[in-house]
């Protein structure tokens, strides 16, 4: 009984060194004060209207969010039909495929910055919005090629056979049996392309130059030179908004589990 | 490439008969778009860049052989495998008990996986921030040891290697427990049963029954951290001092100095660590799908 106290206590430690770091972030966040202390010596939103009354802040939020929406859409396509098309590849080319597609996961996130940086320079593509969309979705088309082969393996193939067998063209059986089956991985693996780019820092400290400015290279760019409570409402924000979508992915996933017992 | 098809395709498509040639050519047009794309724009820079460490100005292996005597390259280099060393150690001591009561706990299960998604989920940018915040000259740790009279004077805490050990595990935690909790669930419980009611004291279970069962999920833990851990860039910057140079750090510095060769070369270094590292661990049993579960 002891043990179990004691471990149910250490197990209980863990987790506040866990969670701490953020929740005082998020109580900063709501600080009167005007430089970051803690406790905070009174309750505001000061720091949340230094955020929204900044057009740099903005604007960086903005094209952040439109950057990872564009990385989702490219990622999400590129990776679901390559996810689909991987499966079924002589064993080879398989392997060889699969390596190149996960590689970004191994490779240190330095080497392929640099690497970008180095051949985007030539082409014009440091400073631009497109330049980090299509780094980011190198970054991100793992992610969804993992979620969408995991949603593959649990498929049932003969209900693909049934629907082909029973005359439905191979497109028709994809559009409606494949992808209702797989839709809980492909709209996993689009959260993951989402929160890849939107979380993003390193790449974009070569490719956002002073025309593409993201939100994590604005708050790099604020944090080289001081604690600025600002980022305590920035990241509370960013905090929230990922939780928002993981709850709506696992709303939409738990709907989508329903189709998977016929 | 038929063997892999005919397993999956009634035996009439299969046999290639009434004209129906889609799924033989389909999957490499459905593979080739994401291939094409991340070939041009991933796979051949940083091949290209890469390749500056042997190719400049001409076929060279020297800078690979000056290596050796470079004392910044080793100084870093020792630093940055020292680090991950500690930070893989520090995370299994203090992510296996998680793991453990994640599985374990009933009705408090919820709240003990929200805790271990909520930092999971947080990038690590914000997250090396929040330890600014906490152990800043007046961060918040200090500012409670000084009222509460057990310090004089603030400690320094931010920009020493401490903060980067302390940070990076605070980071990389999930990556370990997440891994382990997952071979913990695929245990059938009745092995444990079994072991109690045949007379082992609970710690002998666990010992001789439960731990060499999530062994697999050990490795992978381990094996994510570490190479995670050896490619650090942000959090090191953001809370270490001047002697907690990582690799990942010194590329960037010479980037930044137009050394392209000498980062290439670097790059080289810290890749072929990552791989050696992989390649070890994939000689273990049970850990060819390590890099299957959703890191991030």
């Amino acid at each position: 009984m002891i043990r179990r106290g004691l471990s149910a206590t250490v197990v209980g430690l863990i987790l506040v060194f866990l969670a701490a770091p953020i929740v005082v972030v998020m109580i900063a966040s709501f600080s009167s004060a005007s430089y970051l202390t803690f406790p905070p010596p009174g309750f505001g939103l000061r720091w949340y209207r230094e955020y929204f009354g900044s057009a740099t802040w903005i604007d960086a939020t903005v094209l952040s969010v439109v950057v990872a929406a564009a990385v989702v859409v490219l990622s999400t396509v590129l990776g679901t039909l390559a996810a689909l098309g991987l499966s079924k590849l002589p064993r080879a080319l398989r392997a060889v495929a699969t390596g190149l597609i996960l590689s970004p996961l191994i490779v240190p996130v330095i080497v392929v910055a640099i690497g970008i940086y180095y051949a985007f320079s030539r082409f014009g593509l440091v400073g631009t919005p497109l330049g980090l969309v299509l780094a980011h979705t190198c970054l991100a088309a793992p992610f969804v090629v993992t979620s969408v082969s995991a949603s593959l393996a649990g498929l049932d193939r003969r209900l693909e056979q049934a629907a082909l067998s029973l005359g439905a063209t191979p497109l028709g059986t994809f559009r409606q049996v494949t992808l209702p089956l797989i839709r809980p991985g492909v709209l996993a693996g689009a959260l993951f392309a989402f929160i890849t780019s939107f979380d993003e820092l390193v790449v974009a400290l070569f490719l956002s130059g002073s025309g593409a400015v993201t939100l994590p290279r604005r708050m790099w760019d604020d944090l080289r030179f001081a604690i600025d409570p600002t980022i305590a409402a920035v990241s509370t924000l960013t905090i929230v908004l990922t939780a928002a979508l993981l709850v709506a992915v696992q709303m939409l996933r738990r709907r989508g589990e329903g189709l998977r017992t016929i | 490439m038929s063997e892999g098809l005919a397993a999956t395709l009634p035996a009439s498509v299969a046999r290639g008969g009434a004209g129906f040639t889609w799924p033989r050519v389909g999957p490499l047009l459905l593979v080739a778009p994401l291939l094409v794309f991340m070939v041009v724009l991933y796979a051949i820079p940083v091949t290209a860049m890469l390749l500056r460490s042997v190719a400049e100005p001409a076929w060279t292996l020297s800078r690979y052989a000056a290596l050796p005597d470079d004392s910044v390259f080793i100084n870093v280099f020792v630093n940055t495998l020292r680090t991950a060393v500690t930070v893989t150690v520090a995370t299994l001591l203090l992510g296996y008990p998680v793991a453990l009561g994640l599985v374990r706990a009933r009705r408090m299960a919820g709240l003990v996986l929200a805790v271990v998604l909520l930092p999971f989920w947080t990038s690590i940018l914000v997250r090396s921030y929040a330890w600014m915040v906490l152990l800043g000259r007046h961060g918040v740790i200090n500012e409670a040891l000084l009222s509460a009279d057990l310090i004089d004077r603030p400690l320094r805490m931010l920009n020493t290697s401490i903060a980067v050990h302390v940070a990076m595990i605070h980071i990389l935690l999930p990556y370990m427990i997440l891994p382990i909790a997952n071979a913990l669930r695929q245990i059938d419980p009745s092995l444990a049963r079994a072991a109690s009611g045949l007379g082992a004291r609970p710690f002998a279970a666990f010992r001789q029954v439960i731990l060499p069962l999530s062994m697999p999920g050990v490795a992978a833990g381990v094996l994510l951290v570490f190479v995670l851990s050896l490619g650090f860039y942000v959090t090191p910057v953001l809370v270490g001092g001047a002697r907690d140079t990582t690799l990942s750090m010194l590329i960037a510095q010479q980037v930044d100095q137009l050394n392209w060769a000498y980062a290439a070369t670097l790059s080289v270094v810290l890749l072929g660590t990552a791989l050696v590292v992989i390649a070890v661990f994939q000689r273990l049993p049970g850990m060819g799908s390590a890099f299957r579960i959703n890191m991030r």
